[in-house]
């Protein structure tokens, strides 16, 4: 599925995948919702938090807050170096051949603008054309119409079949001369459709295009190795991978970032500054303009900690396990459709049914204690492609059991009862 | 199960399944669209407007369950009344499902079935989607509302 799934420098663990003990690991999961216990299946959405992160938290804020860089007390000291280790434990995570094309930003989104708004405005000119596909989520959408329209660039979008699965053939139709940048998403929140990224990227490469991976739903799933999939950029999200909100990463490639212009002007991103002239600093500190979120940077260090403690292979194989119970399962229920059903997916079970609206459905499954989205999940234009306003969406994680989807499956039968 | 029975009432799934005055009001004199942004339910209200009074009411539109029932009793209870005693409804009826304050049973009639959305306040926005495009409708408001 991934290339680079084989990658065994990063699946530190050796004990085999035991969900039940992982479940323990995640106090949030330990409660009941409306009386019933909680069955938390929005994890496209954010992820719960384990003990070690909240720990992380905790500990940071308990023992070592501090304002980081410059600072020559120990607090100061200590805040900085537990940051920079975070960056090089996301340096590992994604096997990046360095820690400073680690930028820490705000969460995938802000890492999409931030190359939209520095790559994109220093190098698109009128008539130039930018590729996404057609399952983006809104984030990988709109930053890139904003460059467009001050620019005079254009668009382009790569089709998608029935099952939720991209053209190829189309998108190779695409590339030519005007195309300046691909960005497509690596897994879609929508669909759950894993995208053929490495292919994606060799085909862009054929052009010299830069190719931009968003990997906000993919990177707590799948193994990722951004030096395999010789990708230009790689972004996603600290609270989506069990780390905190407000914390995402920006990856790119050293002399990429370092030909870009910086994002925001502020502290810490310049080397020296005059009313006349700024020098701005070297990567990464050149696009981290300001107090960072610092304890979020050391909590996002620890959730990649704990995932790789768990084994992504092991993970994935878990997840996949309970996906195809589930959508086994979904298929059984008389007029539940899925949307989405490549061949290629991971942990999403999107779905309507009969005329029966995904609103009315969330609210009978939220009081059976069930967590699903639903709604457009900011991806309006897939919606479009299938022809419906809106889905039901149960998104699985590392923590979800087979037992969680026969609960699912009894209250999609309760919805049917109700609404009727 | 109760509470969820409080809030999808029969007449509510009556009105969801077979949405009376449902369809575009051709000789509509006053019209609004309105836009649920967080679940994708869109109305549409036409008026006819004749000396305060509105002759005829239509809605089109897709939505939940709570949205659409909401936009086929609103029009059921707003035919041949005054545009003040409209305006006087939609403040009862918001009072109903915000629960921010008692609203009067008498004067709401068959709206009284919302009653239960107030224990579900993710849903109070399908239930006055129609209500707030109504209001835009009234006050003749080119712009499309939203709830947000």
């Amino acid at each position: 599925m991934i290339t680079s799934a084989e990658k065994d420098h990063r699946n530190l663990s050796s004990a085999p995948f035991d969900v039940e003990k992982v479940r323990e690991d995640f106090p949030a999961l330990h409660q009941t919702v409306h009386g019933k216990p909680l069955v938390y299946l929005d994890n496209a959405a954010t992820t719960q938090k384990p003990q070690a992160v909240l720990d992380a938290l905790t500990n940071y804020y308990t023992h070592d807050n501090a304002n980081i860089h410059r600072g020559v007390h120990e607090l100061s000291q200590r805040a900085t170096r537990r940051y920079e280790e975070a960056r090089v434990k996301v340096k590992r995570f994604l096997n990046a051949a360095d820690a400073h094309e680690i930028i820490f930003t705000r969460n995938a989104t802000e890492g999409i603008n931030l190359v939209a708004q520095t790559y994109g405005r220093k190098n698109f000119r009128e008539g130039d054309e930018i590729i996404v596909s057609a399952m983006e989520h809104h984030a990988n959408i709109v930053p890139w119409q904003m460059v467009c329209e001050e620019k005079g660039a254009r668009l382009r979008v790569i089709p998608m079949n029935d099952n939720g699965e991209l053209l190829l053939d189309e998108y190779e139709k695409l590339l030519g001369p005007r195309t300046k940048f691909v960005s497509v998403v690596h897994m879609s929140n929508a669909l759950g459709t894993i995208n053929p990224v490495q292919e994606i990227i060799a085909k862009a490469r054929a052009w010299n295009v830069p190719v931009l991976i968003d990997g906000a739903q993919s990177a707590y799933h799948t193994p990722i190795d951004v030096q395999a999939l010789d990708c230009d950029f790689f972004v996603f999200s600290g609270h989506k991978v069990y780390g905190p909100t407000g914390i995402g990463v920006l990856y790119g490639k050293a002399a990429l970032l370092e030909a870009m212009p910086p994002y925001q002007g502020g502290g810490d991103m310049i080397r020296y500054v005059t009313f006349e002239k700024t020098l701005y600093n070297d990567l990464p500190y050149k696009f981290e303009a300001g107090t960072p979120h610092i304890a979020g940077g050391i909590g996002l260090g620890a959730a990649v900690d704990y995932l790789q403690s768990l084994g992504m292979e092991g993970l994935a194989a878990h997840e996949q396990d309970v996906l195809e119970y589930g959508t086994e399962a979904l298929t059984q229920i008389p007029g539940l459709k899925l949307i989405g059903t490549a061949r290629e997916k991971a942990s999403v079970l999107s779905f309507v049914l009969e005329d029966i609206h995904p609103h009315d459905i969330g609210t009978v499954l939220d009081r059976e204690g069930i967590a699903v989205r639903t709604g457009h999940h900011c991806a309006q234009p897939v919606m479009q492609r299938f022809g419906i306003p809106a889905t039901a969406r149960a998104s699985l994680a590392c923590y979800n059991t087979k037992a969680e989807i026969d609960a699912l499956v009894r209250a999609l039968h309760r919805v049917r009862e109700v609404l009727g | 199960m109760s509470d969820l029975r409080d809030l999808y009432q029969e007449v509510i799934l009556d009105h969801n399944k077979r949405p009376r005055n449902f369809g575009k009001l051709e000789e509509a004199t006053r019209k609004a669209e309105g836009y649920n942004p967080l679940c994708g339910d869109q109305v549409t209200v036409y008026l006819k407007l004749k000396e305060g009074v509105i002759e005829d009411i239509r809605f089109e539109g897709s939505g939940c369950a709570i949205s659409k029932a909401s936009a086929s009793l609103m029009t059921s209870a707003l035919k041949g009344k005054t545009t003040e005693e409209a305006a006087r409804l939609f403040t009862e009826f918001h009072d109903l499902v915000t629960g921010e304050s008692e609203a009067d049973p008498d004067e709401l009639g068959k709206l009284a079935v919302f009653s239960g959305v107030r224990e579900f306040p993710a849903r109070v926005k399908c239930a006055s989607l129609a209500w707030h495009t109504l209001h835009a409708a009234l006050e003749n408001q080119d712009e499309p509302v939203t709830t947000e």
